[in-house]
């Protein structure tokens, strides 16, 4: 299926592969983010700011001093061919730290019994599941991941919050997310993982990229507050709890 | 060393530049000056690079003091602005640079019809973060470390230029009441058929909810195709997105703005205008026209054209130290600046 041109004013377009969140479709948004990638130095695509990738789209924002929408999107045709059916990027695994429940998770009891489970298997169930990380996006290194178990799937809150605060675990609808940040937020908080995503001084600030997969350890209370120090003290690297690096496909 | 000491910050004041490129798929908004004309003339005017950073100032109440040495600063923008030197007050005119000495305070007074106004110092310092000094709060990026400027701050910059100082003898003709122009989509099929031709039929209003990240319009509401037509499946946004959630009331997200969401976008304001709308201040009205791509960028080359003329029309202070020409055209635009003011005079 040809994927659709969509207008963003005029310093931006959207190439959008379909209307769903799926693995096949993420693998053919990314697979034309690293085409375009490596056409950098091709003049027919000069101009070209940057490239934002989400679940089933890709946003190409150029400079309209430097280039127009009809050269990128000719330039584009040919580079459309081979995303089909490309391979989803295999991504490095990551097992990350999550003390559930109590202050850190206000919203585990309202999910357990909107889910009609006890909390243990709501934390088990969160937990275990293998997600992947599908885009970065809302705030800087939060990552939109999926798919959670059907068991746990909730609408987002009719009130949203005025504040989640940083390292909150939450879930809405099919996905799972960390906020990197403190932000308001209308997703249900399970716990809080003290693990820092995002970090400035690094070329990828992102501790986590699109293609990832992540699963939770759930910790306690006080080994999530020692983590947390030891993070910002600089005593570990968060890159500590990658259990898998890339594989090629 | 030249250094000056931030008294009162006003409402908010900020560093910001040309903002961030190439972190959006990280999440991290582009931020930078929410009107890069703005920044461009005043660092001009200071003889910084057009891109360099500048205090951007919401309204008025920045205070600032003259530490040691000496530096150069202009405004641009509606600003009021006063300067005090040994207990004698005088109106510091925008459009200029003016040198201030130690112990020169400069107190901005208001941003008169807009939301902000554009301060550039002389080879202000400030450290960048990935590739910009933007001021993005709610990650701490750029700016003073990595927040809005705030009472006690100490800023350095550079020895002012050995050049005169410097004007724009005819400050840019802002047409506050210029309808705003949008290309449509990328989700305007979300939306009933009569959507878009009451959003450019109509008269919005800016809310009082109006920050950096954006603005909510208050107006006629904009209805949805359906109930399931009220969000998507996230995808980026871009400063001048106009997202409408389940209440039909439309958001424009500006340079701090999320780089993803989950509200369809009806329409996009076009790189030109989004500066004219992003100074309109809570109250003012807006209204929108629609116009297609290839026009938004050809708009957008002969607005470079216009801010390159201004840029190139840029010239040193009369040496005697009246600057009739610079008083002619005040007096154009805003018919009440007095002959005889000293504010186009060279400070000697």
């Amino acid at each position: 299926m040809n994927p659709r041109i969509l207008d963003v004013g005029n310093t931006a377009f959207t190439v959008e592969f379909g209307n769903l969140i799926s693995p096949a479709l993420l693998a053919e948004v990314n697979a034309l983010d690293a085409a375009i990638a490596r056409e950098r130095g091709n003049p027919a695509f000069a101009g070209i700011i940057e490239t934002v990738p989400t679940f089933r789209s890709l946003t190409i924002i150029y400079d309209p001093l430097a280039t127009s929408r009809e050269t990128l999107e000719s330039a584009l045709q040919g580079l459309l061919d081979e995303t089909e059916h490309a391979p989803l990027r295999a991504g490095r695994h990551w097992r990350l730290p999550v003390c559930y429940g109590g202050e850190s998770g206000p919203d585990l009891d309202h999910v357990a019994a909107a889910s009609g489970l006890d909390t243990r298997e709501v934390v088990a169930l969160h937990a275990e599941t293998e997600y992947s990380v599908y885009m970065l996006g809302f705030l800087p290194g939060f990552p939109f991941m999926g798919d959670l178990p059907p068991a746990l799937h909730l609408p987002r809150r009719t009130e949203p919050r005025v504040r989640v605060p940083a390292g909150s675990v939450a879930i809405a609808t099919g996905l799972t997310a960390i906020y990197p940040w403190e932000s308001p937020g209308g997703w249900h908080l399970l716990g809080r993982c003290p693990v820092p995503l995002f970090d400035a001084r690094c070329p990828a600030p992102a501790l986590l990229a699109a293609g990832d997969r992540v699963c939770f350890e759930a910790v306690d209370s006080a080994t999530c507050s020692t983590i947390a120090a030891d993070c910002a003290a600089g005593r570990i690297d968060p890159h500590r709890w990658c259990i898998a690096e890339a594989t090629q496909p | 060393m030249n250094l000056f000491e931030i008294k009162s910050a006003g409402a908010l004041s900020s560093i910001q530049d040309a903002g961030r490129r190439g972190y959006r798929r990280f999440g991290v908004p582009s931020a930078g000056a929410l009107s890069t004309p703005l920044m461009r003339i005043a660092n001009r005017l200071v003889g910084n690079d057009e891109h360099a950073p500048v205090i951007e100032c919401f309204g008025g109440g920045l205070h600032l003091v003259v530490r040691e040495g000496s530096i150069r600063v202009a405004l641009t923008g509606d600003a009021t602005a006063q300067f005090s030197r040994e207990g004698t007050k005088t109106p510091l005119a925008p459009w200029r640079s003016t040198t201030l000495v130690a112990g020169d305070e400069l107190r901005l007074q208001g941003s008169g019809r807009d939301r902000a106004v554009t301060l550039a110092v002389a080879g202000l310092d400030c450290p960048r973060q990935m590739g910009s000094a933007a001021t993005y709060a709610r990650a701490g990026l750029g700016g003073q470390h990595g927040r809005p400027l705030a009472a006690g701050d100490s800023l350095r910059a550079a020895e002012p230029p050995g050049t005169p100082e410097q004007v724009l003898r005819k400050p840019p003709a802002i047409d506050r009441g210029a309808s705003i122009r949008l290309v449509a989509g990328p989700q305007a099929d979300f939306f009933d058929e009569s959507a878009l031709a009451r959003l450019s039929a109509s008269e919005y209003r800016i809310s009082s909810e109006a920050d950096r990240m954006g603005m909510r319009l208050e107006g006629p509401p904009l209805a949805h195709r359906d109930a399931a037509s009220r969000e998507i499946i996230s995808d980026a946004t871009v400063p001048g997105s106009i997202q409408v959630p389940g209440n039909g009331l439309p958001i424009v997200l500006l340079a701090d703005g999320q780089t993803a969401g989950g509200y369809p976008k009806i329409a996009t304001v076009i790189s030109v205008d989004l500066p004219l709308l992003a100074l309109r201040r809570p109250g003012d009205p807006v209204r929108f026209s629609l116009v297609s791509v290839a026009e938004a960028e050809s708009l957008a080359r002969s607005e470079e054209a216009r801010i390159r003329a201004l840029l190139a029309a840029i010239v040193p202070l009369a040496e005697d130290g009246i600057d009739l020409e610079a008083l002619y055209a005040g007096n154009l635009i805003g018919g009440m600046i007095d002959a005889l003011s000293p504010e186009y005079r060279t400070l000697t």
